[in-house]
This record gives structure tokens, C-alpha cells and sequence, in this order.
């Protein structure tokens, strides 16, 4: 049973919308009116009724990324008014509700921009770049089967605390859109400081930052300028202090390695 | 018919997997190499299975329909994760948690999976661990517990209201390195369209490539499928929007068993529906039932008064006073039937009726407002978010909505269909929560398929293939079922229809909800397999998909998916049908004791009913597995 509300208003907006029917298809805004909102809809509802009517009349639907609609799967990635997932503060674009608009407001609607993100179409764009960091040395090494108990190594509270909070990343890739050199820096610094700051981690320490940040630099990114506008966009609001501990975690590391083929070259360390 | 052979092995309940490990056969290291697995989906238990399979030394292929391998639905699952750790010093056993879990799914799953399932699930939570999931941990640095979803021991492990996405992030850690070290072929935006079979043995996929539409494909000497449920049958439920049946459903039409497509689980604890244009339904985690009290008014002409206005002596603390010793904590499908009698009283809340409050001024009162915001914030931020109300000042207003599949592929006991080569893991298969599964459940079965029992059972198979046997892609088979993929496509994209692919979604849902839903009569199923067909025929000749076969085409994606959930739904009616009694999350009104409670039939329906596919337009034939209860006794499930 669909209940209906009746007493809701319904209001009407008009979309500016990026579309773009391929890669290396050349892109525009175009606009359409949407009469029927619904405050209680969100703004990715509101592009399924929009899609709705294209479709009745014939036109292609504007093609857009989602999946979980609530916050957590990290494929949403919308830039609304400028802004990556729009108005709200720590929300991904499906969190985005109608009732944050008013009648008559003109909305834009484009893809996250960034080097790294080439365009699919009209709305999505490519992150796999996110991935090949992850496979660079966002892990763990612990095969199936070889683990100890999970209780025979603590973590104080404070530490594991800090790392789900790291670890909290979903991957939307909104800070590398926020960012005006399209630096991915909080993406990778978030996994760098979750695995880091867990005893489970340190075997890998070094190995982990030293290939994710050299993986992050060929893959088109920028480079980071300490400007912040990472966090403010990001929907978990994750915090640019990790960014700070990469830092410091890359430096040791190279200092280190550094170190370790100087003894290598001059024959020493080995044993 | 299809020859259903559980393959459970003899011996005591708690000896059987021991002794299965030691009988099944090895594929020696060298020969690994050799063999190629692909396998589809990287939630929970593809990705577990990816990468364990790679580190045993297997090829493996991987595809997912998702962008990237972390976005898979089990990112979602907020709750917990159950293990038999007995850390808490409760009472807790490996025992206790096969028991629950056989209880809690009525009886009609197998023991020896179910005692399986219990026996892995300490391994897990070290493998987790020791990956990096920052589990919720005491002051002390050991791992922190709570009680969930009807549990009367802190089982459960979490991480905020995120464990599966931690659980993920987690399997999605090793199969990027496994990745990264060339171990596993990943494939995203790949959508698997078609299962081949070559010689009785499931030895291939079809894959679509979502980015430039090429449809190719993939030859392999085993296939498991990791896809997830088919809640979105329902159109209106907790899943992800993307979550489909179709890989399922096309093994199906291949010749792989359906089981118990009817268990359905209905979770009590959602956002109730608010209009038309509603694409899900979100999840308020259970656990909000450690703290918050459920009522209605107990009479109907307060309904739409504000909560605040109506004295605590009209309010009906109905789970409280029905269930007395489980109270709020119930489990998930009473929680649901009890919270739709409700409404059906006519004492429902919300303008719609279609709802029940979840209050929290006693935790409030007890813990303070920030004691509940820090349990509970990020959930109260979501309610927040979605109704514009806070939960701090008013009660919640919540009701059930589909939230997970019992069913799903028949598997015997080393996960493996009646096809042989084909496994199938996680929600997608139909094996560990008989007719309801419990709260924290679904997580640790996809992560124990995955990384526990699958690494052992596969080589059992594998090593009665001849290394290097398998088919080459330019066989028939692969080309017949390429050809059944693009002329699927060709033909939705040349019906000259007006209706959106939502429009038809959006009615099968209306079918599933009214007719096969919380509570299922003969008539009203019956109905139902009028409508289904009918709603299939309309489907295919007034569907409207835009657009082209060779680029991103989401309506043509959509189109193959709802077309599939129109054929299970039909499935799924057929089988609540067949199924004359009401276990766990399937209740039959015809079959209740006089108090409302799901009156099981044992002599006749202690047995798994496995659909086997005959042609279209054609009635499935339904096969049984015996369930047998040689450790347990069946008893009446209670919670008073
Ligand atoms: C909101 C919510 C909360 C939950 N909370 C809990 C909880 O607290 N505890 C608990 O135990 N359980 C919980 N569950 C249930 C649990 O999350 C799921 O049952 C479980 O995660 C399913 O995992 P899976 O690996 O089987 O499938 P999924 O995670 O759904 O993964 C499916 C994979 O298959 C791929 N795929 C599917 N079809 C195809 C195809 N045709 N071609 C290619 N790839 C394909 C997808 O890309 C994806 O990678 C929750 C569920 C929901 C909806
Ligand atoms: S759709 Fe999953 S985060 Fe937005």
C-alpha cells in the first residue's frame, strides 16, 4: 500500500543540467521546468520524475550515478549550484531533500569535474582511479585463515576511535571535485590514517603511504595547497588533520627508505 | 527433475565440518594455476572468495555491475555482525548461536550448514580484525559487544551504525591487493547477462559492458555468483536501487533450482513511505530497539493527535504486553506482524496510518538526550534528515518494509547448485536462515562463504576437472547465449511502448506489497499470479527504453532487471502459494494459532521447495529437499 500525501504544496523549479552523450562528446547545460515537487522528495527523486517525463516524450534520460540512496555507497556525485553534493553540510547528493529549495530557484546540475574523473556521460564520470590507489597499497596483508584472535591484540579505545573515523570514507570522490587543483590528498590520507594508527597496520606502514601517494601522483591528480575545501565537502566530513599525518608518515617513510638503499648500496643491512 | 542431494555428511552435528575438510580433495598448488573461477558480485562474500581463492593461488575473474567493487549493497548493513566469541562471559557457545539461528529461521534450514555457519563465525571476526575493520572496542582496547535483533547474549560486533560498510572496506582491501598483485582480473561496470552451461557443468558467463555496451564472453572451470537478494522485487524496499536478480534469475532459466523464493523478510524498523515518487525505504537499525519503546494509542480516534497529547494510560505498549519476556526485542518478523495488525486495527499513526512509534523519552529520562545521541545520533541525524522531524522531541514514526531474501539459489551443503561448477554465496543463495534470519546474521553468512567454506569446497570440485578443460568461447553454448543477450536487448529497445521502465517497476511492487507482503491468503495469492502475467505482457509490449545499445544505457539496464523481477514475482507467488503454512516471514492467514502466531505444518512442509524452470510461459516444477532434525527438536517458536 503507497500511502499518498495530500497535503504537502507542490512546487515547480528549473534545471540547468550537464549533459553529455559520451567521453569525448562535446557537453552543454540544458534546461527543463519541473512543476511537480515535492519538498519531502529527495533531489535524486526529483531526477527520477525528471527522467520519467524525458522518456515519456522520447528524449534520453540524464544519465546519473546512485545506488544506495542513503549516504553510505559513495556512488552519488552530483555538483549542485557549484557545490559538490549540494547545500547540505556532511550529506552525499541523496540526502539532498527538496524542501532545502523554493519555488521558482534555478538549479544547476553538473559532474563532479576533476582531470582524474573523465566524463562517462551527461552525469557520471570514472573514479576507478580511486581504486588503482586502493590496490597500490590501500590494504592489509592477512590471507583468509592466518589471523591470530581477534582479542590477542588490544587497541585503546582513543586509537581505533580516530581510525573509524578515518575509515568512515565512502569514496564519492567529492574532495578531489571540491579541490581547485583536483588533489585527491584527504581520499588517500584517510585510508593512510586509518591502517596507520592500528597496530595491525605498521608492518605495512611505509610500503602502504610511499606506493598510495607515488599511485595518487601518476594518476593525474593535484597536488594539495592546504586549502580545506576537502573536508567542508566531504558527507562524512572527514577531518583535514589526516592529511597532516600523511604528511608526516610520508616523510618518515622516504627518510627511511632513503636510508634503507644507501645501506643496501653500500653493502651493509644485509644479514 | 532435478536431483537435489544435500551431500550433508554423516557423524555428530559438531564433527561434521572437521571431518568434511578432511575428506573433500585438495587440487594440488601446482595445478591451481591452472584452474580459472570467476565469480560475480564483490559484496560480502564475492569479494571474501575473490581474494581468497586468488591467495590460494586459483585465477580469478571478477565482475561487478558497480563502478567499483566497494559500492555492493553490503556497504549499507549498519547493525552488527553476530560470532559465537563469547567474550562478554554470557553464556554465549558455538551451540547457543547454531540453536538461535536455526530457531530464529523456524526450522527450516539445515543443521549441519547452520551449525557450519556458527563454527566459522569466530574466524571471521579475527580475519576482520586483523584487516584493519576498526571494530568498536572497550577502554581496555578489546573488542566491544551489544545484544541484537532478539539476541539474549551481546554477540554482536560493530562499528558505529557502518559494520558493513567496515566489513566491506575490509574484503574490499584484500581483493585490491589481490588485484594489485595480479591475482584477480577485476571487471567493473561488467553486468552478467547469462549463465553457460556446457555439457551439464556451468562453465561461462555473458557480460555486458555497462560503459560501451560490448557484450562478451568469459569461459571459466567454475562460476559462483555473489549477487545479492532480490528484495527490490517489491520495488519499495531497504536495498540499494541497483540490487537485481537477474544474474540468479537467468541461472535460474539455465537450469539452476530456485529455493523458497517466498521467505521474505519484512524488518519493523523503516521510514514509513511518504508519496508516489518514492525510489526506497530507509533503514532505522534495530538497534533502536534497545532503547525505544513501540506503542499506538489504544483507541483509534487519537491516531493523528500529537504523540505529547495522548496520556501514557491510552497508549498501547503492544510488543511490551504481547511478548512480555522479549518486549521490544522481538524478533523481526512478529516485530512486523504485530506493528500491521496495528494499523490494521485502524490505530496506526502518520497521516497515512501506515505507522507505529518508536519512543525514546524513557532512554531519555534515563540516559539524557546526549547518553541516546551518543548511541544513537548518527540515526537520529538520518530520521532528521529524511522527515524533517527530530526524534529528541518526538516519538519516531516508523514501519516495516522488504529488507532481506531467504530465498535465493538452492545450494547442497558445499554451496554448490544442482548445476555442477555453479556456487552460489551470500544472500544470493538460499541456505543458512531457513524461513527468517536473524539480526547481524546476513554479514557473518557472506563473509563465512566467502573467505571459510568456499576456499575448501571448491577444490573438491576443481580437482575432478581435467586442468586446462575448459570449453573455449567459441563453442555453441557461448554463442547461443550471447545471441539470447543482444536479442533481448534489440527487442526493448524496439518496443514502441509509452511507459517508463519505473512505471511497471513501481506496479509490480504495488502487486508484491498487497498480495504476497506481510500476510499472504490463497486468494489473495492467486490474484496476484492473474496480475503478474498480465503486468509482464503489458510490460513487454508498452515499455519505453531510449536510447542505444552501445553506450551507458540505464533505462536498457533497468529494463532486462525489472523484467526478470516480473518473472521471479510470479515465482515468488507461486511458491507462498504451494506453501500452506506460515513459518518465520511467511504467514499464510490461513495458518495461525488463535493469538496471530505462524502455525508451521511439520509433516508437511519440512522440506526445502526448489523450483526447477521448465520454458517459458510454462509452470516450474517444484522439487523438495527433506529437512531433517536429527540434533534438534522442531519445537513452537515463542518469544511470550
Ligand atoms: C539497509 C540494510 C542494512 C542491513 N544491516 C545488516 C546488519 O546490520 N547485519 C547483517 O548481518 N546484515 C544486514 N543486512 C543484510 C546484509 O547487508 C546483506 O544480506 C549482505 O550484505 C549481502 O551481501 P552479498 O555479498 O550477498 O551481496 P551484495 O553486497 O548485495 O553484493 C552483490 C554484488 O553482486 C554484484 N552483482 C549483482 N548482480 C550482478 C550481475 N548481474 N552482474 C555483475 N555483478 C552483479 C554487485 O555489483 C555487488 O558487487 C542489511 C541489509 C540492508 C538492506
Ligand atoms: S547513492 Fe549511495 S551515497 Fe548516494
Amino acid at each position: 500500500m503507497v500511502a499518498e500525501k495530500p497535503s504537502k504544496k507542490l512546487f515547480a523549479v528549473k534545471l540547468r543540467v550537464w549533459r553529455q552523450a559520451g567521453p569525448s562528446a562535446p557537453g552543454a547545460f540544458v534546461e527543463y521546468s519541473l512543476n511537480t515537487v515535492n519538498p519531502d522528495m529527495s533531489f535524486l527523486e526529483m531526477l527520477d520524475v525528471l527522467n520519467d517525463d524525458l522518456t515519456m516524450k522520447g528524449e534520453e534520460p540524464v544519465a546519473f550515478a546512485h545506488d544506495c540512496r542513503e549516504g553510505i555507497c559513495g556512488t552519488c556525485s552530483c555538483t549542485i549550484n557549484g557545490k559538490p553534493h549540494g547545500p547540505g553540510q556532511g550529506v552525499a547528493t541523496c540526502q539532498v531533500y527538496m524542501r532545502a529549495y523554493r519555488d521558482g530557484d534555478v538549479i544547476t546540475i553538473e559532474p563532479f569535474r576533476a582531470k582524474a574523473f573523465p566524463i562517462i556521460k551527461d552525469l557520471v564520470v570514472d573514479r576507478s582511479a580511486f581504486d588503482k590507489i586502493q590496490q597500490a597499497g590501500g590494504y592489509i596483508t592477512a590471507r583468509a585463515g592466518s589471523a591470530p584472535d581477534a582479542n590477542a591484540i588490544p587497541v585503546p579505545k582513543g586509537d581505533a576511535d580516530l581510525a573509524m573515523d578515518a575509515a568512515q570514507c565512502i569514496g564519492c570522490g567529492a574532495c578531489v571535485a571540491a579541490c581547485k587543483n583536483a588533489s585527491a590528498m584527504l581520499f588517500v590520507a584517510a585510508k593512510v590514517g586509518h591502517l596507520g594508527v592500528l597496530p595491525q597496520g605498521q608492518a605495512e606502514r611505509d610500503r602502504r603511504v610511499l606506493a598510495m601517494v607515488s599511485t595518487m601522483d601518476s594518476l593525474g591528480f593535484g597536488s594539495c595547497t592546504n586549502q580545506y575545501e576537502c573536508s567542508a565537502a566531504c558527507p562524512k566530513l572527514i577531518s583535514h588533520d589526516f592529511i597532516a599525518r600523511m604528511n608526516r608518515d610520508y616523510m618518515g617513510a622516504s627518510f627511511r627508505q632513503m636510508f634503507k638503499a644507501e645501506a643496501a648500496s653500500t653493502g651493509g643491512g644485509a644479514g | 527433475m532435478a536431483t537435489l542431494d544435500s551431500k550433508i555428511p554423516a557423524g555428530p552435528l559438531a564433527e561434521k565440518w572437521r571431518k568434511h575438510k578432511v575428506d573433500m580433495k585438495l587440487v594440488n598448488p601446482a595445478n591451481k594455476r591452472k584452474y580459472e573461477v570467476i565469480v560475480v558480485g564483490a559484496g560480502l562474500a564475492g569479494a571474501s572468495a575473490a581474494s581468497s581463492l586468488a591467495d590460494l593461488g586459483y585465477k580469478v575473474k571478477n565482475f561487478v555491475f558497480h563502478d567499483s567493487p566497494r559500492r555492493a549493497h553490503s556497504i549499507a548493513a549498519q547493525g552488527g555482525i553476530n560470532a559465537a566469541k563469547n567474550y562478554q562471559n554470557d553464556g554465549d557457545s558455538v551451540y547457543r548461536l547454531f540453536y538461535d539461528t536455526l530457531k530464529g529461521g523456524d526450522y527450516r534450514a539445515r543443521e549441519a550448514n547452520v551449525h557450519r555457519l556458527a563454527e566459522v563465525s569466530v574466524n571471521i571476526i579475527d580475519q576482520c580484525a586483523a584487516l584493519g575493520v576498526p571494530f568498536a572496542r572497550e577502554y581496555g582496547g578489546l573488542l566491544a559487544n551489544r545484544s541484537f535483533g532478539g539476541a539474549q547474549v551481546s554477540r554482536t560486533f560493530y562499528a558505529r551504525g557502518q559494520t558493513g560498510q567496515q566489513l566491506l572496506l575490509g574484503a574490499y582491501s584484500s581483493l585490491s591487493r589481490t588485484v594489485g598483485q595480479g591475482l584477480v582480473e577485476l571487471h567493473t561496470h561488467s553486468e552478467m547477462l547469462d549463465l553457460v552451461v556446457v555439457d551439464g557443468h556451468a562453465k561461462g558467463i555473458i557480460v555486458r559492458d555497462l560503459i560501451t555496451g560490448a557484450i562478451t564472453r568469459h569461459s571459466a572451470d567454475a562460476v559462483i555468483l555473489a549477487t545479492g537478494g532480490y528484495g527490490n522485487v517489491f520495488n519499495l524496499a531497504t536495498y540499494a536501487r541497483g540490487s537485481n536478480t537477474t544474474a540468479i534469475w537467468r541461472a535460474y532459466k539455465r537450469g539452476a533450482c530456485f529455493a523458497n523464493p517466498c521467505y521474505t523478510q519484512i524488518h519493523p524498523t523503516c521510514i514509513p513511505v511518504s508519496g508516489d515518487y518514492q525510489s526506497k525505504l530507509t533503514l532505522m537499525s534495530e538497534s533502536l530497539r534497545n532503547d525505544g519503546r513501540i506503542w499506538v494509542p489504544k483507541k483509534k480516534e487519537d491516531r493523528l493527535k500529537k504523540p505529547s497529547e495522548i496520556p501514557e494510560a491510552d497508549r498501547d505498549y503492544y510488543l511490551e504486553r504481547i511478548y512480555p519476556s522479549f518486549g521490544n526485542l522481538c524478533p523481526r518478523d512478529v516485530a512486523s506482524r504485530a506493528a500491521k495488525r496495528m494499523c490494521d486495527e485502524g490505530r496506526g499513526v502518520g497521516e497515512s496510518g501506515l505507522g507505529v512509534y518508536l519512543d525514546f523519552a524513557d532512554a531519555i529520562n534515563r540516559l539524557g538526550e546526549n547518553g541516546v545521541r551518543e548511541r544513537y545520533g548518527n540515526l537520529f541525524d538520518i530520521y532528521h534528515e529524511i522527515t524533517a522531524e527530530s526524534a529528541y522531541k518526538q516519538p519516531m514514526r516508523i514501519y516495516p518494509a522488504v529488507h532481506y531474501t531467504m530465498g535465493g539459489l538452492w545450494v547442497d551443503y558445499n554451496l554448490m547448485s544442482n548445476v555442477p561448477g555453479l556456487f552460489v554465496l551470500g544472500e544470493a543463495n538460499f541456505s543458512d536462515h531457513g524461513a527468517n534470519r536473524l539480526g547481524a546474521s546476513a554479514l557473518m553468512q557472506g563473509l563465512a562463504d566467502g573467505y571459510f567454506v568456499i576456499p575448501y569446497t571448491i577444490g573438491d570440485y576443481l580437482a575432478g576437472q581435467k586442468p586446462g578443460s575448459r570449453p573455449s568461447t567459441d563453442r555453441a553454448e557461448f554463442k547461443q547465449a550471447e545471441e539470447n543477450v543482444s536479442s533481448m536487448n534489440k527487442r526493448f529497445l524496439a518496443s514502441k511502448g509509452k511507459e517508463p521502465v519505473s512505471h511497471f517497476h513501481k506496479r509490480l511492487g504495488k502487486i508484491m506489497w498487497e498480495h504476497c507482503g506481510m500476510a499472504r491468503t490463497k486468494a489473495s495469492l492467486e490474484e496476484a499470479l492473474k496480475l503478474i502475467p498480465a503486468l509482464r505482457e503489458e510490460f513487454h509490449a508498452n515499455v519505453k527504453v531510449p536510447g542505444s545499445a552501445d553506450t551507458l544505457n540505464q533505462s536498457l539496464e533497468q529494463a532486462g532487471r525489472v523484467a526478470d523481477f516480473i518473472e521471479l514475482g510470479e515465482l515468488l507467488c507461486r511458491d507462498a502459494l504451494t506453501r500452506e503454512e506460515s513459518c518465520g516471514g511467511h504467514f499464510r492467514e490461513e495458518h495461525q494459532w488463535p493469538d496471530g502466531e505462524c502455525k508451521r505444518d511439520d509433516e508437511k512442509f519440512a522440506h526445502v521447495a526448489a523450483w526447477e524452470f521448465q520454458g517459458d510461459g510454462k509452470t516450474p516444477l517444484r522439487n523438495t529437499e527433506p529437512l531433517n532434525y536429527e540434533f534438534t527438536k522442531m519445537s513452537v517458536r515463542s518469544y511470550k
